[in-house]
C-alpha cells in the first residue's frame, strides 16, 4: 500500500502574526520617534534644568543644589536685561519684517506670469541656504569698507563718503542687520505659507465678496487674511521659537556688538555656559526663555482653536 | 429691480468659446432659467452678467444701462453661488451685513435691514451662529438672506440646490419659486437640471456649446422644441427620435407612444413596436424596445400609465400595434432644426 506523506503538524509560533496586530505594529513603530525625542530633546533639558539649580563650571563640576540663586543672579545683572529686550526686538522685528514681505511676496507669486514656476522654486534659496554661508556674504553688504550697499548709496549721490552709515558699528544699525538677515531667511517660509493660506480659500467664497462689492483691500484684510489667520499663526509660532532660540546670525556677523546692543538670549547663554565654562548660569539664561516660548505657544495656540473654522 | 439684456456676448478662454455669442432678454421681474449640460458655458454668462468675467466681446445692459466696464460693485447685483460661499470667520448677522458694509451704511440701517432679511427667510434665530454650525438647508437660506439684503437690481443663482439632498431640494424649489413671486426680483437661475428648470422658471434658455438652442416658457421648450438638441435634452426619458425614410427625422414622446387600443381613431399614425424590456416605476411602467422599420440610435420608450396596462398585456419579445396622435408627431430636417408645421 502507497504511503501518504503525512502532513507533520507543525506548531504555530505565538509571535508569528505578532506583527498584524495592530497595537503592537503601532508600539513598534512610534517608538523610534519617542525614544529619539527622549534622547535628543527630553534628556538635554532635564540636563539643562538640573544645571541652572546648580553651581555647576567646567572648573568645579559639582552638582551642588543652589535652587534659584542662579536665576536671582543674572536677574539682577543689567547686561541681562539688555540681552532679553534685545531678544525681543530682534524676534518681533524681524517676524514683523518676514511676514510682510512674505504676504506680499505671496501675493506677487499668484499672479500669473512668464517663468512663475522658476521663480517660486528659487524664492527658496534663502531658506535652504547654509546660515554661514548667507550671513558671511552679508557681512560683506555691510561691512564698513566694502559695503556694496553703501557703493551704491554713495554712486546714486544719496549719501557723500562721510556720511554712509557704519552698518554693524552704530548700535541701532547693527540691531537692523540682523533683523534684515533673519526677515530674509524667513521670508520664503512666510511665502509658502502665504501662498497655501492663500490658495486654500474656496473662490466661491471670493466671488461673493467680490460680487457683495468688495474691492481688493476689502477681500484681503476682511476675508482673505483673516480665513487664513490660523494658518499664519501656526507659521508664527515656528518662526517666534526659532529666532528666540537662534545664535548663529549674531555669532558670525556681529558677536553681540558694538557694546552689546545685538546680544540676545541664545548668544549669552553661548558665552556664559561655554565659553566661559559657566554652566549653571549660561543654563539659567537659556531656560529664561522656556517659559517666555511657552506662554506665547499656549496663546497662540488657544487664539487658532477659537478661530477654528 | 431691473431687466438685463446681452447682446451678443461671446467669451474665449484660450480660444475656446465657452459662450459663442449668446443674446438674451431678461424682462424686470421674471424668472428665467438658463438649462444646459455641464460645461455649456450657462454659468460664465452668469459669471460675465454678475462681473465676476469680462466678455471678450458684445454688451451687457443692466435697467438699459451698458454696464460692459462697470466692476461688479457698482453693478448692483446678487449672485448665489453653488456652495454658497459664506464668509466661514463671520456670523451668519455678519454674513448677511458684509454686502450693506461695503456700501458703508451706518449701522443702525445695517442692523434693521439685516433683521429684516433674517426674518423674511426665517432665520432669525440662527444669526449668531457661524456657517459651520448650520444645515445645509440653513446655509442655502444665509446665502439668499445676503444675497437679497441690499435689494439687488437682479438675483442670480448658480445651481443653488445642488448641495441639498433630494427631499430638501424640493421644498426649496418651491420656497425659492414663491419668495421671487413675492419680491418680484428679476431672477436668472442656472441649474443643469430640468426639473428645477420645468417647475421654477417663467421661461427656460436652453444652452449648448455655448449657444442659446431655445428660448421659451417651460411648455413651449417640452411641447415645441427648436431643434434635436432641447428635444432630447428635455424630458425624461427623452424624446423618441427616429429616422425618417424621406431624410430628416421623426420625434415623439414617450407618454403619447401607446399602445393602439388606448388611442382614438382619427388622425393617428400607427407603427409596429417590439418590446424588449420594461421597467415598473410606481406610476408608470416604461417599456425600451425597437420600431419596425425605423432606425434609431436609442432605444425607443414607451411610458405607460400602469393603471391602463396590466403587466401582461405588453410582454416582452413580442411585437405590439403603437401609435401616436399625428399632433403629438415633431419632425426635424436632417440638419437637426424643427421642420415648420404642417
Amino acid at each position: 500500500m502507497a504511503v501518504i506523506a503525512e502532513p507533520v503538524a507543525k506548531p504555530i509560533s505565538r509571535f508569528r502574526f505578532v506583527l498584524d496586530r495592530r497595537d503592537v505594529l503601532e508600539t513598534v513603530m512610534v517608538a523610534p520617534a519617542i525614544l529619539y525625542v527622549l534622547l535628543l530633546v527630553g534628556l538635554p533639558l532635564l540636563l539643562a534644568v538640573f544645571y541652572s539649580l546648580s553651581a555647576y563650571t567646567i572648573y568645579n563640576p559639582t552638582w551642588k543644589f543652589v535652587g534659584l540663586a542662579n536665576f536671582e543672579q543674572i536677574l539682577q545683572n543689567p547686561t541681562f536685561l539688555d540681552t532679553l529686550r534685545n531678544t525681543f526686538v530682534f524676534t518681533f522685528g524681524s517676524q514683523l519684517l518676514g511676514l510682510v514681505l512674505g504676504k506680499f511676496g505671496a501675493f506677487l507669486l499668484l499672479q500669473p506670469f512668464p517663468g512663475r514656476k522658476i521663480v517660486r522654486a528659487l524664492i527658496i534659496l534663502p531658506f535652504a541656504v547654509p546660515v554661514a554661508l548667507a550671513t558671511i556674504a552679508w557681512q560683506w553688504m555691510f561691512d564698513s569698507l566694502y559695503s556694496v550697499i553703501n557703493w551704491t548709496m554713495i554712486a546714486a549721490g544719496l549719501v557723500t563718503r562721510e556720511e554712509a552709515p557704519n552698518w554693524l558699528g552704530n548700535p541701532y544699525l547693527a540691531m537692523l542687520c540682523i533683523i534684515i538677515i533673519n526677515a530674509w531667511r524667513f521670508f520664503p517660509f512666510a511665502i509658502v505659507i502665504f501662498l497655501a493660506g492663500i490658495t486654500a480659500v474656496p473662490q466661491d467664497v471670493i466671488d461673493a465678496a467680490t460680487v457683495d462689492g468688495a474691492g481688493f483691500w476689502r477681500r484681503n484684510y476682511q476675508i482673505i487674511l483673516p480665513m487664513i489667520l490660523p494658518m499664519v499663526a501656526i507659521g508664527l509660532i515656528f518662526g517666534i521659537v526659532f529666532t528666540f532660540t537662534d545664535l548663529s546670525i549674531v555669532f558670525l556677523l556681529t558677536m553681540g556688538g558694538p557694546g552689546g546692543a545685538t546680544s540676545v538670549l541664545g548668544f549669552e547663554g553661548f558665552q556664559t555656559g561655554i565659553v566661559s565654562g559657566d554652566v549653571a548660569h549660561g543654563a539659567a539664561i537659556s531656560l529664561f526663555m522656556l517659559p517666555v516660548l511657552l506662554v506665547v505657544v499656549i496663546f497662540t495656540l488657544r487664539f487658532i482653536r477659537r478661530r477654528e473654522i | 429691480m431691473a431687466a438685463v439684456l446681452t447682446r451678443d456676448i461671446v467669451k474665449t478662454f484660450d480660444e475656446i468659446n465657452a459662450v459663442n455669442g449668446i443674446s438674451l432678454r431678461v424682462p424686470d421681474g421674471e424668472f428665467m432659467v438658463l438649462l444646459g449640460p455641464s460645461g455649456c458655458g450657462k454659468t460664465t454668462l452668469l459669471r460675465i452678467i454678475c462681473g465676476l468675467e469680462q466678455q471678450t466681446s458684445g454688451d451687457l445692459l443692466i435697467g438699459g444701462n451698458i454696464v460692459n466696464d462697470i466692476p461688479p460693485r457698482a453693478r448692483g447685483i446678487a449672485m448665489m453661488f453653488q456652495s454658497y460661499g459664506l464668509y466661514p470667520h463671520y456670523t451668519v448677522r455678519n454674513n448677511i451685513a458684509f454686502p450693506l458694509r461695503t456700501q458703508r451704511m451706518p449701522s443702525q440701517d445695517i442692523q434693521k435691514k439685516v433683521g429684516w432679511a433674517a426674518q423674511l427667510l426665517g432665520i432669525g434665530h440662527l444669526l449668531d451662529r457661524r456657517p459651520r454650525q448650520l444645515s445645509g438647508g440653513e446655509r442655502q437660506r444665509v446665502a439668499l438672506a445676503r444675497a437679497l439684503v441690499r435689494e439687488p437690481t437682479a438675483l442670480l443663482l448658480d445651481e443653488p440646490l445642488s448641495n441639498l439632498d433630494a427631499k430638501l431640494r424640493t421644498s426649496a424649489r418651491q420656497e425659492i419659486k414663491n419668495f421671487q413671486q413675492r419680491v418680484g426680483l428679476t431672477t436668472i437661475y442656472v441649474t443643469h437640471d430640468q426639473v428645477e428648470a420645468m417647475g421654477m422658471g417663467d421661461r427656460i434658455a436652453v444652452i449648448d456649446h455655448g449657444r442659446v438652442r431655445q428660448v421659451g416658457t417651460p411648455i413651449e421648450i417640452y411641447q415645441d422644441p427648436a431643434d434635436l438638441f432641447v428635444a432630447t435634452f428635455v424630458g425624461a426619458p427623452p424624446m423618441n427620435i427616429v429616422t425618417c425614410n424621406g431624410g430628416g427625422y421623426l420625434g415623439f414622446r414617450p407618454e403619447n407612444f401607446l399602445p393602439r387600443d388606448m388611442i382614438g381613431d382619427d388622425g393617428v399614425t400607427e407603427f409596429s413596436f417590439r418590446v424588449d424590456r420594461s421597467e415598473y416605476l410606481g406610476s408608470e411602467r416604461i417599456v425600451y424596445g425597437v420600431m419596425d422599420g425605423f432606425d434609431s440610435k436609442q432605444p425607443i420608450t414607451a411610458k405607460l400609465p400602469p393603471a391602463h396596462v396590466a403587466e401582461g398585456s405588453v410582454r416582452p419579445g413580442e411585437w405590439h400595434r403603437f401609435a401616436v396622435k399625428n399632433s403629438e408627431l415633431r419632425r426635424f430636417e436632417a440638419s437637426g432644426n424643427r421642420s415648420t408645421r404642417h
